[in-house]
């Protein structure tokens, strides 16, 4: 006991003396990773699986925090005001770069609050239906969406979340003016569309996959543009004719602005630590999601992302006139 | 059934990793030794260890929570035996006899006969909730938003049931739990509301710990300064802990009655073990061979209320875990407390999170264990605790908390939110509103607006969709006959007393 609290002692004096070298040492104490979505959700998922194999290499926990709300922005909103010392770190979505233009009054700036740590993984979307649905083609669902307009609905887990987008970009390439319910997060969506209460829902792979190979939910189209080998059954936007329906929801890693250079190589170098690891790699496949290319874990890479992603997104967005006041 | 084993297998081995007991075991020291100080009941004792137990993994969080509450359960009894200082309704039952036993200088068999009840009806309970839960979350996978809003609708109606005082006032502080929970961004569109501008408030259960703390830790200590400095205690020696045989006896009956009574009566929304430990007493009363000892240390007056109070403690789980419903007080401090670890209680909590659903489980029972080993040789040190002063116990008590909402949120803003909330809980209380109900309405308003909100949208507006659907009309309609059931004694006697002013 003694020799334990003289050890303490010992490195709490170490510490003071180092001060500006503190650095070197990083890090010593764990790592809160924020996940600015609902606990069990897509990006909680990637979240809990990339923490882990990150924890190894850096030899300090990395937690998992959910500050969730505001479509992500309330989380990011945390990290970016959060002491830039690498000891906070956040990871969000395509959900960067549409809340500026979603939310026109965020208290951040995706570009130059925070400094990039690397892309994570590309995450396809599939759009589903609950089971019951009378719908076994491509056809029929947009007979059955056109019929009915004034009761089908589509269900996203907020403002801001992937699931919303889809469902502003699914009605804008389709025309067709489906009424959006809101939930908080996905898993809740999840259990009204397999209660049969609402009928669609774009969701990310990483939450739908599952539940379309049991026979829960119907998987009608893929968000990419080659078939997942997971869902095989279900095809491409393209082979549907559904031009433009592309999403790819892009994750990557973000520590507040001002973060020392080293601390952020040190972060880089755990999250590439993680993408090749094979259990990761694993869990990754289970939901039909693959870790971004090599030359996309950089900083850099993920800098140029948010910036020609918010331009990509803005047009839609305002076309669509959802706006958060 | 050969699943159930299974699931409770894995439960213990994840309750049964060294942290994990560890935890367990910390919550229990932690939760009997404030809980057996008098005057702070279960709810204070929760309230006030909660921040402990945040910031780590939350199965471990919510295994020393768990075992926060049975601790504070246990201790709340001590004291309400040694010194008839109940903490809480249904240690009050416990008082009854139990001090009276204590008087006659039965205080260790008192003691010993609530450990042993409380043990026999924690195991029992805890198969229970393993046997229920599973089929309960299976069934609620058919519900959607109008079952849960009318499932919430109920729980809150059964609220006013629980309160001790005026039914009306029991509504009031619904709704302004209610509207406290309206503080914060809303889900549909984002927008803020009634933050002024108050960063820290966007988050809707922002003022969770604070609002608990206060409401619940703070009043309560306020309210007990105005009692007298000295406390008349049983404080000589309680010796001879064991029961005889001719107790044993006579306590079997008893605690197996209870537990039934207990396990059933804590699933129902509206505080079933309190309803439980009462239900207990009467009939034990009624059956016994012994009803001239009742009033005067009846050991089944201890062993019944005691065994029903803690089952139906543990099966008032089930709603929480399965449906997001909580039935009572404690499980929506419970429920907060998993929202705040990230991990939203209902259907889906069983399939995707087993190991915190099953975990909890086995752990209620190895909180029981580490509970009877912990309690009935360490009696003299709880009853060393019941003679610290109030002067030296509310400064730590109100330092202690200001630290644990400090540093959950590390931000000043929640402190002051819990000085507030403190003042407020004290004035409350003076004027005979009950927390509880407020805290139900905080815990519940999120959720209930969102699902009243998402089925008013599916049904583009029409609100008979509560109607048209079977479940939901059904427990609306359950809903609807508790609340005049419950409003009618009280209407029946304010038009008596118009009556009587009328002859004056």
């Amino acid at each position: 006991m003694m020799k334990r609290l003289f050890a303490a002692v010992a490195v709490a004096g170490m510490v003071i003396a180092a001060g500006g070298a503190a650095a070197q040492t990083y890090p010593n104490r764990p790592i809160t990773m924020v996940v600015p979505f609902r606990a069990g959700g897509p990006t909680d998922t990637i979240g809990r699986t990339i923490s882990e194999a990150m924890s190894r290499n850096l030899g300090q926990q990395v937690q998992v925090q959910i500050v969730d709300g505001a479509g992500g922005t309330l989380g990011a909103q945390r990290v970016a005001e959060a002491a830039p010392d690498g000891y906070t770190i956040l990871l969000y979505h395509v959900g960067m770069a549409t809340t500026p233009t979603l939310y026109p009054n965020l208290a951040y700036d995706p570009l130059t609050d925070f400094a990039e740590i690397g892309l994570v993984t590309n995450v396809a979307m599939t759009l589903v239906g609950r089971q019951r649905l009378p719908i076994a083609t491509w056809d029929q669902l947009i007979q059955y969406m056109t019929t009915r307009l004034d009761r089908v609905t589509m269900a996203h887990a907020g403002i801001g979340s992937a699931s919303h987008l889809c469902a502003m970009l699914f009605s804008q390439l389709t025309g067709l003016d489906i009424t959006t319910v809101p939930f908080v997060g996905t898993a809740e969506a999840m259990l009204d569309l397999q209660a049969d209460f609402v009928d669609f829902m774009c969701d990310q792979t990483t939450s739908t996959v599952a539940a379309i190979q049991n026979g829960q939910v119907n998987g009608y189209v893929v968000t990419s543009p080659v078939r997942l080998e997971q869902i095989a059954e279900v095809p491409t936007f393209q082979e549907v004719g559904l031009d433009g329906f592309e999403l790819n929801v892009w994750h990557g890693l973000w520590a507040p602005a001002g973060t020392p250079p080293e601390v952020i190589a040190r972060l880089n170098e755990a999250l590439r630590a993680a993408l090749t690891d094979p259990q990761v790699l694993r869990t990754f496949a289970l939901f039909a999601t693959f870790p971004v290319p090599l030359e996309d874990q950089t900083p850099e890479a993920l800098h140029a992302k948010v910036a020609s992603e918010i331009e990509h997104w803005r047009p839609m967005i305002e076309a669509a006139g959802e706006f958060v006041r | 059934m050969m699943d159930i084993l299974g699931n409770i297998g894995d439960g213990f081995a994840i309750a049964g990793t060294l942290t994990n007991i560890l935890y367990a075991f910390l919550g229990c020291v932690l939760g009997t030794v404030i809980g057996v100080l008098p005057g702070v009941g279960p709810m204070a004792t929760i309230a006030i260890l909660m921040p402990m137990t945040m910031g780590s993994d939350p199965t471990t969080s919510l295994i020393m929570l768990a075992g926060v509450y049975y601790g504070a359960q246990y201790g709340g009894s001590t004291s309400a035996i040694l010194i008839n200082m109940p903490g809480e309704v249904s240690s009050a039952v416990t008082a009854i006899e139990g001090y009276q036993m204590a008087r006659r200088g039965r205080a260790g068999a008192a003691l010993a006969t609530a450990a042993i009840g409380s043990f026999i009806a924690g195991t029992l309970a805890t198969i229970a909730v393993a046997v229920l839960s599973p089929p309960l979350a299976s069934m609620a996978r058919s519900f959607a938003s109008p079952e849960y809003f009318a499932l919430m609708v109920l729980g809150l109606v059964m609220a006013i049931a629980l309160a001790n005082g005026a039914p009306l006032k029991a509504l009031a502080m619904i709704v302004l739990g209610l509207l406290i929970g309206m503080i914060g961004q809303e889900d549909q569109t984002g927008r803020m509301r009634f933050t002024m501008g108050f960063n820290e408030l966007a988050d809707r259960t922002a003022l969770f710990l604070p609002l608990v703390i206060g409401f619940f830790g703070l009043a309560e200590i306020y309210r007990n300064l105005e009692g007298p400095a000295g406390r008349e205690a049983l404080l000589r020696k309680v010796s001879n802990i064991w029961p005889s045989r001719e107790d044993f006896r006579r306590m079997v009956a008893p605690i197996l009655r209870g537990t039934g009574l207990g396990s059933l009566l804590g699933i129902i929304p509206g505080n079933g073990p309190v309803l439980a430990s009462f239900a207990s007493y009467s009939i034990e009363k009624r059956l016994s061979k012994h009803k001239h000892e009742f009033g005067n240390g009846a050991i089944e007056g201890v062993a019944g209320p005691e065994a029903a109070n803690n089952a139906g403690a543990q099966t008032s789980f089930v709603p929480m875990l399965t449906l997001g419903i909580p039935p009572s007080p404690v499980m929506a401090l419970m429920m907060g407390a998993m929202i705040l670890n990230g991990i939203l209680p209902g259907p889906r909590v069983i399939e995707e999170n087993p190991g915190l659903f099953w975990g909890l489980i086995a752990s209620m029972w190895i909180g029981n264990i580490i509970l009877v080993i912990l309690n009935l040789p360490l009696i003299s040190l709880w009853v060393k605790l019941l003679t610290i002063p109030y002067r030296v116990l509310v400064p730590a008590i109100l330092t202690f908390s200001c630290i644990g909402v400090y540093s959950v949120s590390s931000n000043a803003f929640h402190v002051f939110a819990l000085a507030v909330f403190g003042l407020f809980g004290y004035a409350f209380m003076r004027l005979k509103c009950e927390p509880a109900p407020l805290l139900l309405g905080y815990v519940l308003a999120q959720p209930i607006e969102n699902n009243l909100i998402r089925s008013l949208r599916v049904s583009r507006g029409d609100p008979m969709v509560f109607i048209e659907r079977p479940i939901s009309a059904v427990l609306l309609g359950i809903a609807l006959v508790a609340l005049i059931v419950i409003l009618l004694p009280f209407i029946a006697r304010k038009r008596e007393k118009v009556f009587v002013e009328d002859d004056a």
